[in-house]
């Protein structure tokens, strides 16, 4: 197996992760990475890691040797090298932030000096890729056709070839991820501002190029080993053509308007470029493909594992990270074994004999002031993917797993004011606006040319909305003919109850009645051509039997987490794998169910039984109707499977764990408060607002301002808000369209300056196992997926921890829990005060469980499958410190205020660990792209409280960081009534001393703005200088504890003063330590 | 830890309400799946087969090899791109592999009419109408082809619902599979199609047109002779020969097995052999051929050259296959299917004869292979000048 590529086999590898979860980069690199690792342990090779995303599957004991939760950067990896003999690198698994990572490593000579050797494609092949002029070239040399472009290193060049190309053109950053800062220029007018927002951030070189809007969007996976075999593992067709990027497009696999001819046409460019560049493990290719014509053009090669090849390998069921790490070893394709056959090898083609459809999740509802147009920049947060015969139904089941409230392709889901302009400029709702403009009867060659949507898609929409037309109509008894159509289009149970205005569950009935069951078939990657004892199954019903049948063991069945969104995502997949594993250690059968392709729990290795479908009432009823499962998990995956155990507990589907009934009390806040009230304990004081005009009433009695408002009726987008003053008060009700007696308002006294405090926890039949608690940087108010949790905490009063807990006991008894939850506190002096209580896993079960070194989710399956042992609480006693701190994903949402409120904006969050609280937040900072500052600090502080509070961080900054300090205008003559030097600035965007200008020259490289007043269009002051700095790419803090705790962290570790430590030496620090997490 | 569960089974109808005709697919072993007609509506019959292609249905329904047998798409979705405008008469232009449709029946899971290509001037359903070849919808195809693959290819019969079994048995049109096919697929004179100074002959037993314009592309003449023809005063005349594809099996060609073995003991230019080309070549060499329980239908058939130990995807569509173990002395197995170890081509040790299993041409599939008519003509054109 070793050759000239690879003379002898690695002894020690260093893996790179992707590090946070951002717009562009998500969860399928948790899966990549984790297949990498596992590739490799496999052959006995040594495995380390570094990935500060502590969240992931990857960064567990079980799938790395050594594991680094740092910041994937040259200088800290440049450490790692040095204090770990490893002979080789993998960088094309985590990422863009890996490649590029690498790519530096490699330019500063770091890897040669170190004699590291880079597994898979040549550091030659990735940069031939990333820079798009070698690339242009590099695919001239074999004749194969790009788009008309030009590598422009400044502006100056950029814009000399935009109208040499002639416009409209598209510009592009190179080694950029998610197309950021890309952008069509269709006119004059527009180029200065694309070219700007193309340059911003420090990217080195942009791409001008001719513009393809329209034409079809074509990607394959190819994979080639060093011994030159190459195939194409799947090809992939965007429903939304060129002009959106494909993150933002609806993708459907394999592609459906492409004959033969086309089809091998790509397909033989791919490998001919593949074999040319050299590439060594896998990659993807993007074409333009003329509707009109067959000509095509190159978009890009990624020599790397991507959102494709994640999605691709969910797909087709080819391991396409697995199999490209076992050739980044050395092995050739035929020598890999086919993992679902187990019969036959990796080199082959998998030949589909059904459909998947991929459809992105958007929050850009969730961002003040984000614009709505999709395009070229990915700003999309998650993915789901729904298996099945035909394209009605999977983009109705795929619309459904978005989780946006919208239950199928309805026409009328959304309004449209103008429909025509809808269908041209695409927002995330563009899919409804077709299927609204075929229900008024627009051609569909209208509605073509305004999208440049394939025909072929909008005539296979047409059904969809004639049945969402039909149903109503038929109003004798439901026949089994309009039954089966209708689900057969991918209506869902309570789609064809709303629609004829049943009662809910009739449908359901009708079904039973009639034997309209779904069956589940298997994704065998040979279209049944092979036996294959594949477990991996997706339900459909369009097949006549099911191709399995349910064993006689004892199985539990574990719900995923769905599509992630802001709010939920890796980390409740963390958890659903762990129970996975847990339970099947326990001697259960596991079924998995989720339709995620970014995550490791749809990895058909991890369970006996993966179902890819839907996790609704429905999917879970059926599929309960055929296994008969003995134990359901609704805690682990979020929101989702949490909001259906009521549901699911009524319909008589065995849930384990806490009870349903419980689960409800601590979920509806009435019952919820009454309960606190009867245990004696203190929470923030709150009431329902059911008409506008008492609110101010209530304010009163609640305390005064400022409040937190919570309107109950919410479609999507911003849910919370808080009011500092009437007039405030009124915009938020005013937005919440509704307040009436069945769409309360709650209004909630919102305390300042005090702290908040989560208590993490197992318990047992009501009793205290496990529990962890962490406090906020941040004072109450910042969401606290959003807030920087430090854990042990370093602040709370010992009487207040002990408080804490006590009241975790208390309500773990009087709800009965068994299995995990969460508690969230208000603490300020000695007061605690309950928020709220989840009974299920939260989104900080992987950091305090890797930080204690226990793991949460597997003692929560022990508990909640009767198992009882020893369990070590050790979360106080800990030698170091863990600080778990927010990934934000601003730069890609243009127009978005990036400011911290009570809703949740963060995208993903990184978990570092350090000898003190000050090393361990700026390890997280650094992991989240904060750089120290080196020239100049831009401070515009809040009301006058907030300015002194921060003097003596200014003083700081001044004295001993010695920076110069710019401050806009009050804050500045604070500083000089305290004797500190500043430079006043302007907050408008004019002269020299304006804010933007000192950004712009990086005379500021850190922007501390804590935004406290509004301006006329209800934006909080001091929007143009946070949005400018985040579109520049220079660290902005806007919360004054955070800031405070980050002068400080500055003042007592210099850069070149930060330790690299493994996680596996931290914990080893820990006397009680067994088996890490 | 799957097992297969085949007692429970019901009819899927098709989704895209058609007021089209039922139509029943019965199998020999008494399998019945009900569906809608797209095509014409008569009663056939023929041997049931699956392609597990996910593009290429003009190709593959086109393609001589599946005269008389009734093709299964594993692929739900069919119809999708059209069909081009019908060619010229006498052209042999793509994506047509020849001039009719081949195959008896058209059984797929999922129709669709309104197609969208840029190349497309008619649907999919209108073509097999004209073409007087049924068509149905709505059979779950994956279920057909799990029967199929456990009880190896089986006899079907395609027919109104409304008909009788007996009496669709009795009415059914189909093709005497010793006797009749080769006789169906083969041309019935010689064409010559003028090129340049490399003269390759074909022996057409149902070769796909695109062995011609692969030939043709590389700029040598090309002879197309049926594979009755006397052989020998072709054969002299030109400068290599290929042995095409075609349905069946082989060993219902004795005559154009035994016109070979005359010309191996004397010829001296290249023969290649190519899907059915490699059979005969195998037999007239002395080696054997047998039946594979459902044979390789599809574009994905991995193969391994023994040689470079090179491996290539390649397109398939044989039921028969060359039994390695009984070749002769002098020839040896040159190409190895990876997924199942049966023999995907042959070559002799000390004359210019080799032959392949697949199909270098593709259409429907991947090219990956299609340096083999390279190989060949560059041997052909060296041995010429020498």
């Amino acid at each position: 197996m070793h050759s000239d590529y690879l003379p002898k086999k690695p002894k020690k590898v260093l893996i790179l992760g992707s590090g946070a979860l951002q717009i562009g980069q998500a969860g399928e690199f948790d899966y990549s990475g984790s297949q990498a690792a596992k590739a490799l342990s496999e052959e006995g090779i040594e495995t380390v890691l570094v990935n500060p995303n502590i969240a992931t599957i990857q960064t567990s004991r079980e799938m790395a040797d050594r594991i680094y939760l740092q910041a994937v950067t040259p200088e800290l990896v440049e450490n790692i090298l040095g204090k770990e003999s490893v002979d080789s690198l993998l960088l094309s698994f985590g990422g863009q932030t890996a490649l590029n990572c690498g790519l530096e490593l490699h330019r500063q000579g770091v890897l040669e000096q170190n004699g590291i050797l880079v597994l898979g494609p040549p550091i030659q092949t990735i940069e031939d890729t990333e820079d798009r002029q070698r690339f242009n070239d590099r695919l001239k040399e074999i004749n194969v056709k790009v788009a008309r472009s030009k590598a422009c290193d400044t502006v100056e060049e950029a814009r000399r070839a935009a109208l040499e190309l002639g416009l409209p053109v598209m510009l592009r950053g190179a080694f950029t991820l998610g197309g950021k800062g890309s952008g069509i220029v269709e006119s004059k007018e527009e180029l200065e501002d694309g070219l700007r927002r193309a340059f911003a951030g420090n990217t080195i070189q942009v791409l001008v190029e001719e513009c393809l809007k329209g034409w079809k969007e074509i990607e394959y996976e190819v994979v080639r080993d060093f011994h030159d075999n190459c195939i194409t593992v799947c090809n992939m067709e965007n429903l939304d053509p060129m002009g959106i990027h494909t993150g933002e497009s609806i993708v459907v696999a394999p592609s459906q308007t492409l004959n033969d001819e086309e089809y091998q046409l790509l397909r033989s460019i791919a490998i001919k470029t593949v074999r040319h560049l050299g590439i060594i493990g896998e990659c993807n290719i993007q074409y333009a493909l003329d509707p009109n014509s067959s000509d095509y053009r190159v978009i890009e090669v990624n020599a790397r594992l991507s959102r494709s090849s994640a999605l691709a390998s969910k797909a087709t069921g080819y391991p396409l990270a697995y199999v490209a790490a076992k050739l980044a070893i050395g092995y050739t394709l035929p020598e890999i074994t086919n993992g679902i056959t187990q019969r036959t090898t990796a080199f082959f083609e998998p030949s589909l004999d059904y459909i998947v459809c991929k459809m992105p999740r958007w929050d850009l509802g969730k961002f003040r002031g984000a614009a709505q147009r999709i395009g070229s920049e990915m700003k999309s947060v998650g993915e789901v993917m729904a298996i099945g015969r035909t394209f009605p139904e999977v983009i109705q089941k795929a619309i459904r797993m978005l989780d946006i409230g919208v239950k199928g392709l309805d026409p009328e889901a959304f309004k449209f004011q103008d429909l025509a302009s809808e269908l041209k400029n695409a927002t995330p709702r563009r899919i409804f606006a077709v299927a609204r403009a075929l229900a008024n009867g627009m051609s569909p060659e209208n509605i073509h040319e305004l999208t440049n949507i394939d025909l072929w898609f909008i005539h296979a929409i047409e059904p969809i909305v004639k049945m969402y037309d039909e149903l109503p109509l038929s109003k004798e008894a439901l026949g089994n003919d309009v039954l089966l159509r209708a689900k057969q289009l991918g209506f869902s149970d309570q789609a064809i109850d709303d629609h004829r205005s049943e009662q809910p569950g009739s449908a359901r009935k009708a079904r039973c009645e009639y034997g309209v069951r779904p069956n589940i078939a298997q994704v065998d990657t040979m279209a049944a051509e092979f036996p294959a004892d594949t477990n991996y199954l997706y339900s459909t019903y369009h097949a006549s039997t099911s191709d399995v049948s349910p064993s006689k063991r004892k199985k539990i069945m574990v719900l995923g987490s769905g599509v992630y969104r802001i709010g939920s995502s890796v980390e409740f997949d963390w958890c659903c794998v762990n129970a996975v594993k847990e339970a099947a250690s326990l001697g259960y059968e596991t079924i998995m169910l989720n339709y995620n392709p970014e995550t490791v729990s749809t990895d058909y290795d991890v369970c006996d039984k993966l179902i890819f479908d839907e996790i609704s009432l429905e999917s879970v009823l059926d599929i309960c109707e055929t296994e008969q499962p003995d134990g359901i998990v609704v805690s682990m995956g979020g929101q989702i499977p949490n909001n259906l155990a009521i549901r699911l507990h009524e319909a008589g589907a065995p849930i384990i764990g806490t009870s349903p009934e419980n689960i409800d009390r601590a979920e509806d806040r009435r019952k919820f408060s009454v309960l606190l009230d009867d245990l004696g304990l203190d929470q923030p004081q709150w009431a329902h607002v059911t008409a506008a005009a008492e609110v101010n009433h209530i304010v009163e009695q609640l305390g005064g301002f400022p409040v937190l408002v919570r309107p109950s009726y919410v479609l999507s987008g911003a849910a919370m808000s808080v009011a500092h003053e009437p007039n405030e008060l009124q915009r938020i009700l005013n937005r919440a369209k509704r307040v009436s007696q069945d769409h309360p308002v709650v209004v909630s006294k919102f305390e300042t300056h005090a702290r908040e405090v989560e208590l993490d926890g197992v318990a047992d039949h009501g009793k205290l196992a496990l529990w962890a608690i962490s406090e906020h940087i941040e004072d109450a108010g910042v969401h606290s997926g959003d807030a920087t949790l430090v854990l042990p905490p370093q602040t709370l009063y010992i009487a207040t921890i002990r408080r804490i807990k006590k009241i975790g006991a208390q309500i773990a008894k009087a709800l009965d829990i068994t299995g995990p939850f969460n508690i969230q506190f208000l603490a300020k002096h000695n007061a605690v005060k309950v928020i709220e209580c989840n009974l299920r896993a939260s989104r900080s079960f992987p950091f305090v469980s890797k930080v204690t070194g226990q793991n949460f989710a597997t003692e929560a399956m022990r508990r909640m499958l009767g198992v009882r042992g020893k369990v070590i609480n050790n979360s106080l006693d800990l030698d170091y410190v863990g600080v778990k701190v927010p990934q934000f994903s601003f730069s890609r949402l243009v127009g978005a205020d990036p400011m911290l409120g009570v809703e949740m904006a963060s995208t993903g969050e990184v978990g570092c660990l350090g000898n003190d609280l000050h090393e361990a937040l700026l390890h997280g900072l650094l992991a989240t792209g904060f750089r120290f500052p080196k020239t100049g600090v831009l401070l515009s502080l809040g009301p006058k409280a907030d300015k002194y509070w921060f003097a003596d961080e200014a003083k700081i900054i001044s004295d001993e960081l010695g920076l110069p300090i710019y401050a806009t205008k009050g804050t500045a003559k604070m500083l000089k009534d305290l004797n500190i030097d500043c430079v006043e600035v302007k907050k408008t965007d004019e002269g020299e001393n304006s804010a933007r200008a000192l950004i712009n020259s990086q005379q500021v490289d850190l922007v501390i703005n804590i935004p406290r007043e509004f301006d006329e269009q209800g934006r909080p002051d001091g929007y143009r200088i946070r949005r400018h700095a985040v579109d520049n790419g220079v660290p902005l803090i806007t919360d004054l504890q955070l800031a405070r705790a980050v002068v400080e962290a500055l003042r007592c570790k210099k850069p070149e003063d930060l330790e690299v430590t493994s996680w596996n030496d931290f914990l080893s620090l820990h006397p009680g330590k067994t088996t890490p997490p | 830890m799957t097992e297969i569960n085949s007692d429970k089974e019901r009819t899927v109808q098709p989704s895209n309400k058609a007021s089209s005709t039922e139509v029943r697919l019965t199998l020999e072993d008494g399998t019945e799946m009900k569906g809608q007609s797209f095509g014409a509506v008569a009663p056939i019959a023929g041997e049931v087969v699956f392609n597990t292609g996910m593009t290429g249905y003009v190709e593959t329904l086109t393609d001589p090899s599946y005269r008389g047998q009734i093709l299964v798409c594993t692929y739900p979705l069919i119809g999708n791109y059209g069909v081009p405008a019908p060619r010229p008469a006498g052209s042999i232009d793509g994506p047509y592999e020849s001039s009719v449709v081949q195959v008896q029946g058209l059984v797929i899971q999922h129709y669709i009419n309104k197609f969208s290509h840029h190349n497309a001037a008619r649907s999919l359903s209108q073509w097999l109408r004209q073409e007087n070849t049924p068509g149905v919808t709505g059979i779950d195809t994956r279920t057909l082809t799990r029967r199929l693959r456990e009880h190896g290819t089986m006899a079907g019969w395609l027919y109104p619902a409304t008909m009788e079994f007996s009496k669709a048995r009795q009415m059914a049109v189909k093709v005497d599979m010793k006797k009749e096919v080769f006789g169906l697929v083969a041309p019935t004179d010689v064409i010559n199609y003028p090129g340049g100074n490399l003269r390759i002959l074909l022996i057409d037993v149902g070769a796909k047109d695109n062995m011609v314009r692969s030939l043709l592309k590389r700029g040598t003449s090309v002879r197309r002779i049926p594979w009755h023809a006397k052989l020998a005063k072709h054969a002299e005349d030109a400068d290599g020969i290929i042995i095409g594809n075609g349905p069946g099996d082989p060993t219902d060609l004795e005559p154009l097995v035994l016109q070979i073995r005359a010309l191996l003991d004397t010829y001296r230019k290249p023969i290649f052999g190519i899907c059915l080309g490699n059979q005969i070549l195998a037999l007239a060499a002395g080696g054997e051929t047998y039946k594979l329980p459902y044979g390789h239908r599809g574009v994905n058939q991995p193969v391994q050259d023994l040689l470079s130990r090179k491996c290539f995807i390649t397109s398939q569509n044989h039921g028969y296959a060359v039994r390695d173990e009984a070749l002769p002395k002098d020839w040896e197995p040159w190409f190895v299917n990876i997924n199942d170890g049966t023999n995907e081509g042959i070559r002799a040790s000390h004359h210019p004869y080799f032959s392949v299993q697949f199909h270098p041409e593709a259409n429907p599939g991947p090219k990956d292979t299609e340096f083999l008519f390279d190989d060949f003509l560059r041997l052909v054109a060296s041995m010429k000048i020498s």
